[in-house]
Parts: structure tokens; C-alpha cells; sequence
């Protein structure tokens, strides 16, 4: 028999015994099912999250901040400076002007439907270009606010997370009643889990003069070189430019890093107990079969065929291992619906979970990697055993 | 007692073996300790919380500002103790976000009448009381910036610029401690007076109002009569227990405590079933070896002892040098203090985690202790290894 043949003939064989050590090997598969399973749970958080921090389509829009802020929450626009900076070049324009929007953006208590306690539900109020800045929003249900009144249009994410948010309702923000007349889809599903209506309604219900930033919309992506040193060589201005795609992509790192940290790290954990569990399975499937090894050798195998046949089958109860966990995080928490507040922006992003097809992979890597690791050492064994004491072994 | 040896030789017999299932044990309460850390340092806002405080914030939302007027009128409401504020100063060090920490303009003798948690000594609370510009800053604080007493610290503030300028400096007069371990000591503390002066816009506006009750049964009620007393009026306010307070920010995160037991859940799930069948597995290994004890006269209460002593010790060996893993880990601080300030194990988790790995021992040697019991010993003896 040539190498090759032997290591086929041995793995069959060896995976042909597994259901008389089924305990152990289902013991050592579960661990890694564990493993995988909350690896993918946690880490499907993190992707969630981060596709919904993400806008698609062309970098053309860029949001304008005052100077030494981070958020548009801490963030505050002057009129005159909103004027400034929709007049500057770069800016696309439409039939009525500049394409640009200086937006107030404050946050309301609502309910969260979930928990049935108040949540930080971000209350945005656009000018009229607002939609037409970000180019994709879209009415699904009912109609726009009309500016002026107290109307208000909500995102899809939004419309799902908090209470009393349906078309037709109406929510007490800052002593008035304000109507739900519309619910939109689009930008990211950072903008859909918010809540919108008319800067200028919002503006005396706050208490506020100014705004608190400026979107606007480019000529061309190409545009935005231009577009920012107009606005930072203006000593007129004290703010800053940023592309909405590279905004809304470092507002959602410190949540995606902690989310990662946390889901990496337990896993990792629990992943060296699973090896544990796995090197205990193989070196006791070793242990039992010592007589039937020997003799495999007496009868002319080679140690290597012997060496590999072990991690095959130690691979395979992990892969199978792995799989099961796998299916069992995608059936359990894709498309599952939340929300949390970010950090960073102090308020409420809806978004789904997401097991995508790169943690898929990466789980199965994990899973492969403690199959082959706890395999190696049991393995090894198996292929030094002497023949002769081993043949004598009760 | 005297079978101490014997446990101690069947855990030595394969020593491969007992130091794998050690290694998954001590794992396992490794985590369930610094989960417990994590769910602890989300959770401190509420277990810190006083039962006879009570915070005003505006009722539309946090954000909003109230009138510093407002402390006034609640110190006149029945059942008001004492009442003091917070102001949000979102202070950004060296600009660098990275940097974050909370920053707050209060009226420091009011604030440590409200807040006994944080302690000072009395010489530097009354340089505080001497330096207009003073800020006292937490130990936490102090040792990730290794700041000191005279440091003087630039903040810029993206929401109060200071008139005339963008930069706030304060001089660091005083280093505060808890009075608790878990109290968190990553806050920075300015004199309101200074701030009021010096901001741009928003004068004699302020954060939240932390009110103290003459009881906390009254809670309730003078919570009612805050709102009411502030109702239809332009600052209506929305007034909550601390705890409520705090538990309403966290959950705010979504379920952190039911995602973390799923987490701990599949763990503890995991690792029972690989101790669970080692331990099985060695015991069926044994079955003459038992079968021979029975034949000498062990009874069967004491066979099924043995093994479960077994398993037991094993799982409490691994499970209390994790947990005291654990502790070493809560010592060593926190690895992201911008996020979790508060970083400790509290006692009472320790004491849950050496009840679980009881826990273990027992459920994962029942079966083959239970097993071993029923051993008949003709059986057992024929039995070849």
C-alpha cells in the first residue's frame, strides 16, 4: 500500500470507531460548537452595528462641524456661518439654491420597545435640501412633513425600536405635540434611526438661534479638496469639514472595538477550554486504542499515516463541531433586531445583527485551528508508541 | 479524612488528564469572574446609587439645560434636604478624543454635602475653596494621566467655549478618593463659579440637579412635587431616583445582563460537559478498582463519596484558582478606562463563583459516582480493565 493510500484507509477507520467513543467525541464537538457559537453571537453585534454606521454610494456628502467637535451633539453652527458655508465652491447646486442643509441635532425621550424605559431618540431638524443632500431618502409610508408645522417623519429603524412612533400619532417633545405624518428609508441606518422634521419648527422649541451642523452635498467627490480649504482658510469660520461616510465610521469605532475586545476575548478563553476538552478526547481515544495501533504498525503502516489519520479525525469532530455552532448563531441571532446608544453620539442607532460570511469563515478557522491544535499532541503520541510494549499493553 | 490519600492518588494517576480538566475549570471561572467585572463596572451607577437621592434633569431630555435659579425653589419643596448641580463640560485634553473623561462644574461645598462617596482632605478642599480656578481630579484619573497636585491641565470644551478664547486651564488643588471600592474616581471637578464667569453662551443655565430626601420612603412623593412645582412651566423637569436614573442609562445599551448569561450559560455548559465526561471516563476506567473496594468492605454511600469527593476537588481547585485569577485581573485595572472607570470584583460575585464550582463538582461527578455506586461487585471484579 502506497502513503497515501494508508492515511485514506486509516482516517476511514478511525472515523468509522467514532461512535464507540461518541461520548467523549460529542463532548469535545459541543465545546467547539460552544466556541463558535458565541464567537459568531457576539461578533455579529459588532458587524451590525458597523453596517449600520455605513453609508453606501458615492462620498459626495460631507457634514461641517464647529471646529473642536467630535459630534454634532457638542457641535453649534452660527446662522451667518451655515450662509458662508452653503455659498462655498464646491457645493453642488439644484433649482433652488445650494445643495445644503444647515440641521439642528438634538435628542427626545421616548420608550424603547424593547425595555419600556426612556431611551435617547436622536430628533433631527433639516432644512429643505436635506433629503436631496443625502440623495436616497425615501418615503415608504404617508407623506413629508410640511415645514412650518409640527410634523415630523421617522426612519424605518426608528419606527421599529421605540413606542408611539406610527404613523398617525403623535409624541410630546418640549411642551408641544408634534404629528408622525411620515416614515422614511435611506442614508444609513445611523440617519433611519432617527427621527426628523423642519430645522425652523425645531429651532424655538429648543431654545436654539443657531444650528448645529451643515450637510451638504458635492459637485463631485472630487470636489471636497477644494470644498474644505474654502472653508479653513475663511477667517470667518471656525469649523471643520468630514465626509458623512468617514463621520459616521469613527462615530462607530469605539462601540465596534469594545463589542470586538469583549467577543474576541471570551471566545479566545473559551476557546482554550474547548482545546482542553479536545486534547482530552483525542489522548483518551489514544489511550484506548493503544493495542490496535501497535498492531496497525506490525502490520506495516507507517507512523506518519497513523500521525495524520489522528488530526483528520480530530479535525472532523471539530469542523462538525464548528458547523453545528455556526448554524446555530445564524438561526439564532441574524437579523436580529436592536438597538443600543452609541457612545460616542449619545443616542439610539437601530440595527440588526449580522452574521456575515467572513465570521462564518473565521469561526470555522477557530474551529479548525483547536480541532488541529488539539489533535497535533495526541497524534504525535500515537505515532511514537513502540510496537513491542505497546502490543504487550492490556 | 483518611481517604484524603486516595482521592489525591486517583487525581495523580493520570496527570495529563486532571491538569487538562484543571485548565478547562480554571478557564471557565476566569471568565464568569471577568464577565462579573464587566457587568459590575456597567452596572455601578446603580449599585452605588444613594436610596434617598434624587436627579432633575430637563423633562424633554438630558441634553437640555435648567435654570440655575431652579435650586431655590427645589430646597423650598417639603422633604428637600439638600440640592446641588451637575453641569455636562465635555472637557477634550490634549485634543485628543481618545482622552475622554467626565468633566463637571459643580459648587464644591454643596457637592460633598450631596455626595459623601468622594473624599478629600480637608487642607486640599480648602484650597479649593482659595483657587478660583481649582479642579480636584479622581485617583483613577490621576493614574492614567499621572497627573499631580499643581499640574496645570488645559480642557477645550466643545459645547462652552471660555469667552475670549478657546482653551479652559484649571490647576489641579486636590486628589479625591472613594469612600467605597467601587466608587468611580475618573471624574474631574471644576469650581461652577469660575465656569459660569468665563463661558461663552449659556449663562446661569446648569445639567441636573441632585436633590437629597429627609427619607427615601418620601422619594416618591417629592419627585411628584418637583415636577409639579416645575410643570406648564418653559423648564418642565423630569425627577427619578438615582437608581432609576442609572439602571434607565444602562438599559439604554440594550440587555447587557442577558446577553452576558448566554455568554456565561454556553460556557458553563461547555465546560461541564468536558469535565463532566473525563470524569466519567475515569471512573468507568476504575470500575474493577471500585468493584475491589466494595469487596473489602466499603459501603456503597462511601464509594459514591468517593468519587463525588473526586470530581468536587477537581472542580475547586480549578474553579477558586480562576476566580483569584479573576481578583488579579480587577486589581490590575482597567484596560479601557475611558469606557469602564469602575473596575472591580465585588466580593459577593466571589462568593457566588466558589458556590458554582461546588456546583460543578457535584453535578459532573453524580453520574459516575452514581454509577460506581450501583456497582455490583461480582460484575465489577470480572470486568478486565
Amino acid at each position: 500500500m502506497n502513503w497515501l493510500s494508508q492515511v485514506w484507509t486509516l482516517t476511514l477507520f478511525n472515523l468509522r470507531t467514532i461512535p464507540e467513543r461518541k461520548g467523549a467525541a460529542i463532548a469535545a464537538a459541543v465545546g467547539i460548537a460552544g466556541v463558535v457559537g458565541v464567537l459568531v453571537g457576539v461578533l455579529s453585534i459588532a458587524e451590525g452595528f458597523r453596517a449600520a454606521m455605513r453609508v453606501t454610494g458615492p462620498k459626495d456628502v460631507v457634514i461641517v462641524l464647529r471646529k473642536s467637535a467630535d459630534t454634532e451633539m457638542t457641535s453649534g453652527i452660527t446662522r451667518e456661518e451655515a450662509r458662508l458655508i452653503a455659498d462655498s465652491p464646491g457645493v453642488a447646486r439644484g433649482p433652488e439654491g445650494p445643495l445644503a442643509s444647515a440641521e439642528l441635532f438634538v435628542m427626545v425621550n421616548l420608550p424603547k420597545r424593547s425595555t419600556g424605559k426612556d431611551a435617547n431618540v436622536p430628533l433631527r431638524g433639516v432644512e429643505g435640501p436635506g433629503a436631496a443632500v443625502r440623495g436616497d431618502i425615501r418615503i415608504v409610508e404617508g407623506r413629508m412633513f410640511e415645514p412650518g408645522r409640527n410634523e415630523v417623519i421617522v426612519g424605518a429603524g426608528a419606527a421599529t425600536a421605540f413606542a408611539g412612533l406610527e404613523v398617525g400619532r403623535t409624541i410630546r417633545v418640549a411642551q408641544s405635540d408634534w404629528q408622525v405624518v411620515g416614515v422614511f428609508t435611506g442614508g444609513s441606518g445611523a440617519t433611519e434611526s432617527e427621527i426628523w422634521t423642519d430645522a425652523a419648527v425645531l429651532q424655538p422649541a429648543f431654545k436654539r438661534e443657531g444650528f448645529q451642523s451643515v450637510y451638504v452635498k458635492l459637485e463631485s467627490p472630487e470636489a471636497f479638496d477644494t470644498f474644505r480649504d474654502a472653508l479653513t482658510t475663511n477667517p470667518q469660520l471656525k469649523v471643520k469639514a468630514i465626509t458623512q461616510a468617514d463621520f459616521l465610521a469613527e462615530q462607530s469605532t469605539m462601540l465596534t472595538m469594545f463589542i470586538q475586545t469583549i467577543g474576541i476575548g471570551v471566545a479566545g478563553l473559551m476557546a482554550l477550554g474547548a482545546l482542553f476538552g479536545a486534547l482530552n478526547t483525542m489522548y483518551s481515544a489514544i489511550a484506548t486504542r493503544t493495542r490496535e495501533i501497535a498492531t496497525l504498525r506490525a502490520l506495516g503502516f507507517g507512523s506518519s499515516p497513523i500521525v495524520l489519520s489522528v488530526l483528520f479525525e480530530s479535525l472532523a469532530i471539530a469542523l462538525l463541531g464548528g458547523a453545528v455552532g455556526a448554524t446555530a448563531a445564524y438561526l439564532a441571532f441574524d437579523g436580529f433586531q436592536a438597538s443600543t446608544m452609541n457612545f460616542q453620539s449619545f443616542t439610539q442607532v437601530a440595527f440588526s445583527f449580522a452574521v456575515t460570511p467572513k465570521l462564518l469563515i473565521a469561526a470555522m478557522i477557530w474551529a479548525a485551528a483547536i480541532g488541529l491544535i488539539g489533535g497535533l499532541f495526541p497524534a504525535l503520541r500515537a505515532g511514537r508508541l513502540p510496537i513491542s510494549t505497546a502490543l504487550r499493553e492490556v | 479524612m483518611k481517604f484524603l490519600f486516595l482521592i489525591w492518588g486517583n487525581l495523580l494517576r493520570k496527570k495529563l488528564r486532571t491538569s487538562l480538566t484543571l485548565l478547562s475549570v480554571f478557564v471557565a471561572f476566569l471568565l464568569f469572574g471577568i464577565l462579573c467585572i464587566i457587568y459590575e463596572a456597567f452596572n455601578v451607577g446603580v449599585t452605588m446609587a444613594g436610596a434617598d437621592r434624587l436627579i432633575v434633569t430637563h423633562k424633554t431630555s438630558l441634553i437640555m439645560s435648567l435654570p440655575v435659579n431652579y435650586e431655590q425653589r427645589i430646597q423650598r419643596i417639603p422633604g428637600v434636604v439638600d440640592v446641588t448641580h451637575w453641569t455636562w463640560f465635555n472637557g477634550i485634553y490634549q485634543d485628543e478624543p481618545k482622552n475622554f473623561f467626565g468633566s463637571f462644574p459643580v459648587v464644591p461645598e454643596a457637592f460633598f454635602a450631596m455626595h459623601p462617596e468622594y473624599v478629600l482632605p480637608q487642607d486640599q478642599k480648602e484650597a479649593w475653596l482659595r483657587t478660583r480656578t481649582g479642579a480636584i481630579v479622581g485617583d483613577a484619573l490621576v493614574q492614567r494621566f499621572g497627573w499631580k497636585i499643581g499640574d496645570r491641565i488645559p480642557l477645550t470644551s466643545p459645547i462652552y467655549p471660555r469667552e475670549g478664547g478657546d482653551v479652559w486651564e484649571f490647576e489641579i488643588v486636590g486628589i479625591y478618593s472613594g469612600a467605597r471600592p467601587n466608587t468611580d474616581t475618573s471624574g474631574f471637578f471644576f469650581r461652577y463659579d469660575y465656569f459660569d464667569e468665563a463661558r461663552a453662551y449659556g449663562k446661569g443655565l446648569v445639567g441636573w440637579y441632585m436633590v437629597r430626601v429627609d427619607h427615601p420612603d418620601n422619594a416618591a412623593q417629592v419627585a411628584a412635587a418637583i415636577d409639579a412645582e416645575f410643570a406648564n412651566s418653559p423648564y418642565e423637569t423630569k425627577t427619578e431616583p438615582e437608581a432609576a436614573f442609572a439602571q434607565g442609562f444602562v438599559s439604554q445599551m440594550g440587555n447587557i445582563g442577558t446577553i452576558l448569561m448566554g455568554v456565561l450559560g454556553a460556557v458553563f455548559f461547555t465546560i461541564l460537559l468536558v469535565a463532566g465526561n473525563t470524569m466519567a471516563q475515569s471512573v468507568r476506567e476504575r470500575t474493577a478498582e471500585l468493584g475491589t473496594l466494595k469487596a473489602i468492605g466499603f459501603t456503597n454511600e462511601r464509594v459514591l463519596a468517593l468519587v463525588l469527593a473526586e470530581s468536587c476537588a477537581l472542580a475547586c481547585l480549578g474553579g477558586l484558582a480562576g476566580l483569584a485569577a479573576a481578583w488579579l485581573v480587577a486589581q490590575a485595572g482597567s484596560p479601557v478606562p475611558s469606557m469602564l472607570p469602575v473596575f472591580h470584583l465585588p466580593p459577593q460575585y466571589l462568593a457566588i463563583g466558589a458556590g458554582l464550582t461546588v456546583v460543578l463538582g457535584l453535578v459532573t461527578g453524580i453520574l459516575p459516582a452514581l454509577q460506581a455506586m450501583r456497582l455490583q461487585i461480582a460484575v465489577a471484579l470480572r470486568r478486565e480493565g
